[in-house]
């Protein structure tokens, strides 16, 4: 076990180094920097010299290989560099927006993971066949919405037709009201999707129809013993959903005008500013691989059949 | 691939049978190919749909509710939104339709080395194709756009780009397995060179899989280039790309409901349909 472990971690630490080693070359090494970009612009009025100075002062005129052990001794310290528009260490960016989109995220994870159960038990026990073909449609449609409209359709309706929730100085908790929506509906269909299929496929095992002939009622087989097998699978995609929940709040918040690693995001991207671009992608890459990690490490102890390779088939 | 077993349970008592699942279906795989062909008419001929021009509006018609004269009212400009998004359809589609090739090209590439090779190669493509599938496609696409600047075709790149992993994973693992099969040790027994069994034998046959997730991958393409579109990474303005509109349209969500609804909704059925045609073609796909 402790073997394992060791070459799971080692396998993750690999895929970090590759990550932050791609996303260098890809953003640092290329010709262009963001410090020329910056400041070649007349406006500034800079001298060669000068200029010369400030790629100095950013380490920007070094060879690509000492520039690339610099960095990668910085990240590992914790030093994401300099925003180039903003002036302040992207470290600092990150930890004042990182707690809203944390927030934001975990409520709508939430409210997905509410919003799938609520669509598969629905998809399950719906009292007409249409009904039940019909909710089963809904993943799919889920799955189609443009994020970003979905948002603004929900401040059409919510905020300018139905007047239920106030756009115009929102309390702090009504505020996340539809952003959470907004994130939500689109997480909730994988899940959804990965629930449904697996309950479809474990209803069929024939464990649920020994349960069944002794008598259990299919309320008491769904909860006691389908529910509690389907629902390890979705385990397997929680990795990918956080960095869909990141990618979701990009969109959600410049559409609500938030404040969050998503509207610093769209403002870097905006700004060509590639050292907080490359932050924020390597704090993705680092939660899903830490996410991924924690999964595997801790599908065994929920599911007995998983702890030795000479078990039962599952 | 055999048939998946019809959906739904053992609870409902009444389970749906095979063939009621297809005749429910049925219409809803219709009315997609319908929706597409209409589409892709208006990319093609967009001029048989609207006599209205895209980019030039009448500012005394301005913000004009849907009217028989105006199918879906008017901008702030007074353009006609129909025509808009008619005109519209062909940066939505060749967006997506570039993003896709690009994607299964340099995927299929990505996979057919990996895959063929084996080895150092093959260990060292997979650890960035993991990589690559540990980041969120967004962040992917905006790493790219970040490098080449905003525009229709750099949108499409950007969203191709973040494809590749994708398909690199499934055309690997298909052609490991095809590789291992009887018929190419035979074309390679009978004297073939490395690069014609490759080419004539393992290409083609691992390539199913990638299709599918083509088809699949075209309705998120869509969804991709509106998103990067509605974020102004995409076309400039006064172009009609989808995204944009909606973008545009949110400065008067409180006066012109019609400004954000309508194009929305046509992005919604546009990917809903592509979805629905790509399922279709990958549960018939053998």
């Amino acid at each position: 076990m402790s073997r394992y472990l060791i070459s799971r971690i080692g396998q993750a630490l690999v895929v970090l180094w590759a990550a932050f080693t791609l996303s260098f070359v890809l953003l640092q090494a290329l010709p262009g920097d963001a410090v020329l970009i910056k400041f070649l612009n007349p406006d500034f009025g800079l001298s060669q010299e000068q200029i010369a100075d400030i790629r100095a002062s950013y380490g920007a005129d070094r060879s690509v290989t000492a520039q690339y052990l610099h960095a990668l001794g910085n990240v590992l310290s914790g030093d994401f560099g300099y925003s180039i528009q903003a002036g302040v260490p992207v470290r600092q960016l990150l930890a004042e927006n990182l707690p809203a989109t944390l927030r934001l995220a975990c409520l709508a994870f939430l409210a997905a993971v509410v919003l799938a159960f609520a669509v598969t038990l629905l998809s399950t026990f719906a009292t007409f066949a249409w009904l039940r073909s019909a909710i089963q449609v809904l993943p799919s449609l889920f799955i189609s919405l443009p994020v970003f409209w979905l948002g603004i359709m929900l401040i059409q309706i919510f905020s300018f037709r139905l007047r239920l929730v106030s756009v115009i100085n929102p309390g702090p908790w009504e505020a996340l009201i539809l952003p959470v929506a907004t994130i939500a509906v689109p997480i909730s269909a994988p899940l959804a999707q990965i629930l449904m299929r697996n309950l479809d496929a474990v209803a069929h095992q024939p464990f649920v129809t020994v349960a069944r002939a002794k008598g259990a009622s299919r309320a008491f087989a769904f909860w006691r013993h389908v529910l509690r097998n389907a629902l390890l699978p979705t385990l397997a995609i929680a990795g990918v959903l956080f960095g869909e929940l990141l990618a979701g709040a990009v969109v959600t918040e410049t559409v609500f005008g938030l404040n969050g690693i998503g509207a610093l995001t769209h403002k870097a991207v905006g700004n060509q500013d590639a050292a907080v671009l490359q932050a924020v992608v390597l704090f993705c890459a680092v939660a899903f691989v830490v996410i991924t990690l924690f999964v595997d490490l801790a599908s065994p102890l929920l599911d007995p059949r998983l702890r030795s390779k000479t078990g039962a088939p599952a | 691939m055999t048939t998946p077993p019809a959906v739904t349970n053992a609870f409902s008592g009444r389970g749906s049978g095979h063939l009621d699942r297809l005749r429910g279906a049925s219409p809803g795989l219709v009315l997609a190919w319908l929706v597409i062909a209409l589409v892709v008419l208006w990319a093609a001929a967009p001029a048989l749909f609207t006599e209205y021009s895209a980019t030039v509006g009448v500012p005394a018609e301005k913000l004009r509710p849907p009217s028989p004269d105006h199918l879906l009212g008017t901008d702030a400009l007074g353009r006609d939104l129909f025509a808009r998004i008619v005109h519209g359809s062909v940066h939505s589609l060749s967006g997506a339709l570039v993003a896709v090739a690009i994607g299964l090209v340099a995927g299929t590439m990505l996979g057919l080395v990996a895959g063929s090779i084996g080895g150092l190669v093959d260990d060292t493509l997979m650890r960035i194709v993991d990589v690559l599938l540990a980041v969120p496609a967004l962040l992917l696409s905006l790493s790219i756009i970040i490098l080449t600047g905003f525009g229709t075709i750099n949108a499409a790149v950007a969203v191709g780009a973040a494809s590749v992993a994708g398909f690199a994973r499934l055309v690997r693992a298909d052609v490991i397995r095809v590789r291992r099969s009887e018929y190419v040790e035979a074309a390679f027994g009978s004297g073939g060179t490395y690069a014609a069994v490759l080419w004539r034998h393992v290409l083609p046959n691992s390539l199913t899989s990638a299709f599918a997730f083509a088809a699949l991958q075209f309705g998120s393409a869509i969804l991709s280039i509106s998103t990067l579109g509605f974020l102004g990474y995409g076309a400039p303005p006064p172009t009609p790309e989808w995204g944009l509109l909606i973008a545009e349209g949110r400065n008067y969500i409180s006066s012109a409901w019609w400004l954000t609804a309508a194009p929305g909704l046509v992005v919604v059925a546009v990917v809903l349909s592509a979805n629905r045609i790509s399922r279709a073609v990958g549960r018939s796909t053998p």
